[in-house]
């Protein structure tokens, strides 16, 4: 198992960077997935309720200038790594003003990822600052759990308004109820819904527009402005929304209501089509 | 006693009582005739701390009223640094700083001239004390840099504000290096990240040290003094010796002084002072600088051969070379008469489970047959009396 990479060019460091922040905010340990063309961020949190599972991709050669890498085997030529999220922003954090940055896969000691960045100095001599991440890697058998999730055919799909506007009207929500129904239609619009026993408060959004979806077929005969409606812990969304530092050319929600009763939420965020990430909300429902 | 501060140096005080209060939780103010000193020590007294006024750093500045002696008092810190305690506060209102030691009376008076006829007066409780004094004489170290603290503030940048200890070396090619010193972990499932920073000698004003040596410290004590130095603009002095023998750090300019002399750790302590990557096996000098460019060797990047690597405990990439320095403890000072047992270090083996700072042994409190060559003047070198006799 081999795998170096090398950036040099200050935005996509800096893509880079933001990404690895938000991945720290959602979660403790992340699963990091190398492979020929992509880098993966996976997190999976397998509560029963309301947990928040999320894919990031990143397409390989939009950051990086320099790609080796050689899977576990030649059939299975990728490679799956556990780590501390915090460890891999703290690293990046240091190459704010660095010429270039490198991530190869070492063991010093003990199996880790080491990421070394060059900065700039003012003097003539370099300054080389090398972090080494302990990691795990993770067996083979365990990879099925680790795949992209998949929502095919949502309900319903919408663009979400610009995430910052939905953060700060979710964190003053978060002061009231705990749980958020997200209501969405066909017809571009969004509702955001607490309800307690005195108060109900909505904040509604239009206009919002419907990325188109896959089956015409089935919705012909649907109404647009039915609400699709899906139950979720307000602190679960605001990790989620917290976690968005990168502005988003695309951001939207999907709905999607399984056979079994069971309703998930996809949010899927998009950059310049560099990066995309993905994160599934599960349905939390109180029978009163 | 009786000194007044005006202006800038307000701030320039407060900045260094909050330092001190990095070390340790009691002050030792002791006006001299060469200036007014301020002292600490930490608890397992592996850190000692001294920063020392010139007389021309106050407007008025009266060590003693004529005829009486030479006062010393020693103060909780916690009540010193509240009335320092904002610094922002201090530089925007504060006008002048008067502090007043009255041998009648119990109390240290410190009184802040404030703006808008504002006067804050703070009567603080202190005890008498004897001197504290550490034995330590930068000179007698063989090894020592100096490089603007603006320099080191950006070389420890890289580490986390808990990281305790810091490994500080020279490796080939003559470059700095500062690496994150981990205890090894019984528990090793959880491992830490280690980081490194490696600077060029250019960026040191004197580097007067062999490739190969390094010493362990506390991060935590040592940004006490770095960040005073960076407020102050100032040029920081590392003397070092072996593993086990104090790390002096020293600052200065015309009006003041400091030292901060922080125990080391030990080579019998520390496995891994060596920063000697594992890949390379060369008996001399140990410490590499891993991170200078050199052809990159996917031999060693290959995580299978760690596998097989675990089985084998022949010339195998884990196995830790220690530095070529001579591994003998040091000269122990002698225990000296009259030095209290609780000067006694703790051994290792009893403490288990306790910070890394007690298993450093406290050297430097020692015997007063060894020279003594203080800054502080001629007077012996005693252990602070608990009891307060003379």
């Amino acid at each position: 198992m081999r795998f170096r990479a090398k950036i040099v060019d200050g935005a996509c460091l800096n893509h880079f960077t933001r990404i690895s922040n938000m991945i720290a905010k959602l979660a403790k340990t992340c699963t990091l997935r190398i492979s020929p063309d992509k880098l993966n961020f996976i997190l999976c949190d397998k509560l029963a309720n309301g947990g928040v599972s999320m894919w990031c991709e990143l397409e390989q050669e939009n950051f990086f200038n320099e790609f080796q890498m050689e899977g576990v085997s030649a059939e299975n030529n990728e490679i799956y790594l556990e780590l501390t999220s915090e460890n891999l922003s703290r690293a990046l954090k240091t190459a704010q003003n660095a010429r270039a940055l490198k991530i190869k896969l070492t063991n010093k000691h003990f199996p880790c990822l080491t990421v070394s960045v060059e900065l700039l100095s003012m003097s003539s001599s370099s300054r080389i600052v090398t972090h080494d991440i302990p990691i795990k890697v993770i067996p083979r058998k365990l990879w099925k759990d680790l795949q992209e999730p998949v929502v095919p055919d949502p309900d319903v799909s919408i663009y979400l308004p610009v995430l910052k506007t939905m953060k700060s009207v979710v964190e003053k929500m978060k002061n009231i109820s705990n749980h958020l129904v997200i209501e969405a239609n066909l017809d571009g619009e969004l509702n955001l819904k607490i309800e307690t026993e005195l108060v109900c408060v909505t904040t509604h959004f239009k206009d919002l527009g419907n990325p188109p979806l896959a089956s015409e077929s089935t919705h012909q005969d649907r109404n647009m402005e039915h609400m699709a409606e899906v139950h979720i812990d307000i602190r679960k969304l605001l990790q989620f929304l917290a976690g968005q530092q990168v502005n988003p050319t695309k951001a939207l929600c999907m709905h999607r209501i399984c056979r079994s009763g069971k309703k998930t939420l996809l949010f899927r965020v998009e950059t310049n089509e560099t990066s995309k990430v993905s994160s599934v909300l599960g349905d939390e429902t109180i029978f009163l | 006693m009786k000194c007044l501060v005006t202006g800038g140096n307000v701030k320039v005080l407060g900045k260094a009582v909050h330092s001190l209060s990095r070390i340790g939780d009691e002050l030792y103010l002791e006006p001299l005739e060469d200036g007014l000193s301020l002292r600490t020590v930490n608890s397992s007294r592996s850190a000692y701390a001294c920063f020392l006024f010139a007389p021309l750093f106050f407007q008025q500045y009266q060590a003693a009223t004529p005829g009486q002696d030479l006062l010393r008092c020693k103060i909780l810190m916690k009540s010193f640094l509240s009335v320092f305690r904002s610094l922002a506060m201090l530089e925007k209102t504060v006008e002048k700083c008067c502090i007043s030691l009255n041998g009648r009376s119990s109390r240290l008076v410190v009184q802040l001239h404030c703006k808008f006829g504002v006067r804050k007066t703070h009567n603080l409780s202190f005890q008498d004390c004897e001197s504290l004094q550490a034995v330590f004489d930068p000179a007698s170290c063989p090894h020592m840099l100096r490089a603007p603290a603006r320099v080191l503030g950006e070389a420890v940048l890289p580490f986390p504000p808990a990281l305790a200890e810091v490994t500080l070396g020279i490796g080939r090619g003559r470059r700095v290096i500062l690496r994150s010193y981990h205890e090894e972990e019984a528990d090793s499932t959880a491992k830490a990240m280690v980081s490194e920073m490696c600077l060029g000698e250019e960026d040191f004003q004197q580097l007067q040290a062999q490739e190969g040596v390094a010493i362990t410290f506390c991060l935590k004590e040592f940004r006490g003094l770095l960040s005073f130095a960076e407020s102050a603009n100032l040029n920081l002095s590392i003397h070092f010796d072996a593993p086990g023998r104090p790390a002096i750090f020293t600052i200065k300019d015309s009006l003041l002084d400091g030292h901060f002399v922080l125990a080391t750790l030990s080579d019998t302590d520390s496995h891994s002072q060596d920063l000697g990557s594992p890949e390379r096996h060369q008996p001399v000098p140990q410490l590499q600088a891993h991170s200078i460019p050199h052809p990159d060797d996917f031999a060693n990047d290959d995580i299978d051969s760690y596998m097989i690597a675990m089985e084998t405990t022949i010339g195998n990439e884990g196995s830790r070379v220690l530095p070529s320095i001579s591994l003998s403890p040091g000269p122990q000072h002698p225990e000296s008469p009259g030095l209290h047992s609780e000067e006694d270090e703790a051994e290792p083996s009893t403490v288990p489970g306790t910070p890394p700072p007690k298993k450093f042994r406290s050297l430097f409190f020692g015997s007063i047959l060894a020279p003594v060559r203080s800054p502080q003047g001629p007077s012996p070198v005693l252990a602070e009396d608990s009891e307060g006799e003379g």
